[in-house]
């Protein structure tokens, strides 16, 4: 046998065990807008658990990544894997959002006419079907999972309250609790919390650092203290695709990285 | 505050229906109806101050008819932010299907005194019946076909149109220029419809005479009846999960989506149930009224229903019911006294409303305050409130 069979046979399994231990894998990924290329072969891989920041500066492409995810925005070419074997690509938003991926947008996006209970109740994980929804009568072990959730995200006392009226800070929280109410395997949150307190930051890191024990999340966030704050692996994108991964400390010596966020 | 620990115990369709002041009077309202109105016309002697008049029972049946076309506007306007301005052409679908049923009830009593043919099929020269006439010689063909009929057009439309994610005024663009398709095909005599002049010149329904006070007084109380119903059914699904879910998407369509929904189903579901309330709203109203031609098809027609809906107070269900009792006795009574002006007074009506009352009539109400769609998310505050804010802007400007 030929050391380069060998060689390629070798790699081969090495993808095949880099894919089996991600949870998710992004894998040169690209895709245009109008001529615009908001992302350019980007690649990057989750681990099962893992709490991962992403940064970047402006127009980097870290929306367009969580569209691409999340089943809004379909890719010109590259694979995305859940799981390493469901295939993002080909479904949709319900879909995604029911194998177990959740989203928060950056602007806190709740149910502004429901109260905070509803809210939550709406995104409980179960049956999403229309008849389903029809004849649903709320069971014990849903009202249960509400109250934790509502303790988890303290807004136990404002369960009655209407969405509407939660402060800027409160409907970051509760948005969040919408999403662990999904019971979602991968939790993708953009800048959560743009417009909060330095107390709510810091809570708010506390929350997600919690969350990513049982599952995985990716953060995408502009706030260097808040990224500090998670005490995680940093990727930071550029133009689209990665420039830099590692700690956070070391991530800031890269002098690609200084370039990008302070040069030009 | 609502205690849930309370309010789920209770029997779901008690609990919602008790907690449901507006609908409650409106209901009470409808039963009363239905004993007083026949009473009052066929018992009550006519010199008497009581004594309803035969003139009256058609008006009657003709805004609870209304009444229920606008419900079925509000159930996806203001539920599910689906602005339809093609309503009227569901209303128009199960008006046809119960005018088809009246004319086969014709028989020989037409003009020509074609057994078979209706008189304007005569006219035309044809000699027989097309195909899809069959069956509507039976009036519980006839009934199910106004139902689904309408339901059938909404699924596939919607369908359509929801899969495309066509949303907002887009959709309202293009349920416009449904109505208007519509139109132009039953305009045609060809289509088979009775061309320009509709169907007319009914004689009675299940053999009896449509002219006479007994079955008049009938038709009111079904039609009340039906509101009461359907007005029950709406309630019913706003209240369920799948109402809140509705809701969401009429607040945030995109969150519903990420929170593994399919939209398109929800929209489906409630664009469809929708369309066969307007169908038997249709039904009930051209027995009533005698006659039913293309014009109910017309794209003004259908935009008419939307501002009852909005001077009612939009998301209340009972506030559509309102509205159209409202805006139509206003046009029943402006139409007599000054013809000239209804139009004015209408496009006035909306202006004003939009303004100074974004929840409607409804909304005015103190005690109704709390009800409706533009509640939590809109400008709170009273008319007052408006008019300050209005005027202020204008000051701004000037």
């Amino acid at each position: 046998m030929s050391t380069a069979e060998d060689l390629l046979a070798e790699e081969s399994r090495m993808i095949q065990s880099e894919k089996a231990a991600t949870i998710l894998y992004v894998d040169g990924v690209s895709v245009t807008f109008d001529g615009f290329r908001a992302l350019n072969n980007l690649s990057f891989y989750v681990e099962p658990g893992e709490l991962r920041a992403i940064i970047g500066p402006n127009g980097a492409g870290k929306t367009t990544m969580m569209d691409i995810i999340t089943g809004k925005t379909r890719p010109d070419s590259g694979d995305v894997l859940f799981k390493s074997d469901v295939d993002l690509t080909k479904l949709d938003e319900a879909d995604i959002a029911n194998l177990g991926i959740g989203r928060k947008f950056q602007k806190p996006t709740v149910f502004e006419s429901h109260t905070v209970f509803d809210n939550l109740l709406l995104a409980c994980s179960g049956g999403r079907g229309v008849f389903q929804a029809l004849f649903h009568r709320l069971a014990n072990r849903e009202k249960q999972r509400i109250e934790e959730t509502l303790a988890t995200i303290r807004l136990g006392d404002l369960r009655d309250m209407m969405a509407a009226n939660l402060s800027h800070g409160q409907k970051q929280w509760l948005e969040i609790g919408m999403l662990l109410m999904q019971e979602p395997q991968l939790l993708l949150v953009d800048e959560p919390v743009a417009g909060m307190t330095d107390s709510e930051t810091e809570q708010t890191a506390i929350l997600l650092r919690d969350i990513a024990k049982t599952r995985s999340v990716v953060v995408v966030e502009h706030d260097m203290e808040f990224v500090r704050d998670l005490d995680c692996k940093v990727t930071v994108l550029h133009e689209g695709s990665v420039l830099a991964e590692g700690r956070l400390d070391s991530v800031q010596k890269d002098p690609r990285v200084i370039e990008v966020y302070l040069g030009r | 505050m609502t205690d849930y620990r309370q309010k789920y115990k209770m029997t779901p369709v008690l609990g919602w229906l008790l907690q449901d002041r507006g609908g409650m009077i409106l209901l009470g309202i409808l039963l009363l109806g239905c004993i007083v109105i026949p009473i009052g016309n066929l018992v009550v002697p006519a010199g008497s101050a009581f004594h309803v008049p035969t003139w009256m029972l058609g008006l009657l049946g003709k805004y609870l008819c209304y009444a229920l076309l606008a419900l079925s506007v509000d159930l996806i306007w203001g539920f599910c932010g689906i602005l339809s301005l093609g309503h009227g052409a569901f209303f128009a679908l199960g008006g046809y299907a119960m005018g088809m049923y009246l004319m086969r009830q014709i028989g020989d009593r037409g003009v020509y005194g074609d057994p078979v043919l209706p008189d304007f099929m005569v006219f035309l020269n044809w000699k027989e019946l097309p195909w899809y006439w069959y069956g509507f010689d039976h009036f519980s063909f006839a009934v199910l076909m106004a139902m689904l009929v309408p339901g059938i057009l909404a699924f596939v439309f919607g369908f359509l149109a929801f899969r495309s994610r066509v949303t907002g005024v887009y959709l309202s663009i293009i349920t416009q220029a449904m109505t208007y398709a519509l139109l132009l095909a039953f305009f045609r005599n060809d289509m088979g419809f009775g061309g320009n002049n509709g169907l007319t010149d009914f004689k009675d329904i299940l053999g009896f005479d449509l002219q006479s006070d007994q079955t008049r007084c009938v038709l009111v109380v079904a039609s009340a009846v039906m509101l009461g119903i359907c007005y029950v059914v709406s309630r019913g699904i706003t209240q369920s999960r799948l109402g809140k879910v509705l809701i969401a998407i009429r607040d945030a369509e995109s969150r519903v989506r990420f929170t593994g929904y399919r939209v398109e189903y929800y929209k489906l579901f409630v664009f469809t149930v929708s369309a066969v309330m307007a169908g038997i709203a249709g039904a009930l109203y051209v027995p009533q009224i005698g006659i039913i031609n293309p014009g109910e098809f017309a794209p003004a027609a259908s935009i008419e229903v939307v501002i009852w809906v909005a001077v009612g107070g939009r998301g209340t269900l009972y506030g559509a019911v309102l509205g159209a009792f409202i805006v139509n006795y206003a046009k029943t009574f402006f139409t007599g006294v000054m013809p000239d002006f209804w139009l004015f007074f209408l496009g006035g009506l909306f202006i004003a409303v939009t303004l100074f009352l974004p929840k409607g009539v409804i909304g005015a109400i103190p005690a109704f305050a709390g009800a409706g769609a533009v509640g939590a998310s809109g400008t709170s505050g009273g008319w007052r409130d408006r008019l300050a804010a209005w005027r202020g802007n204008q000051g701004g400007k000037a």
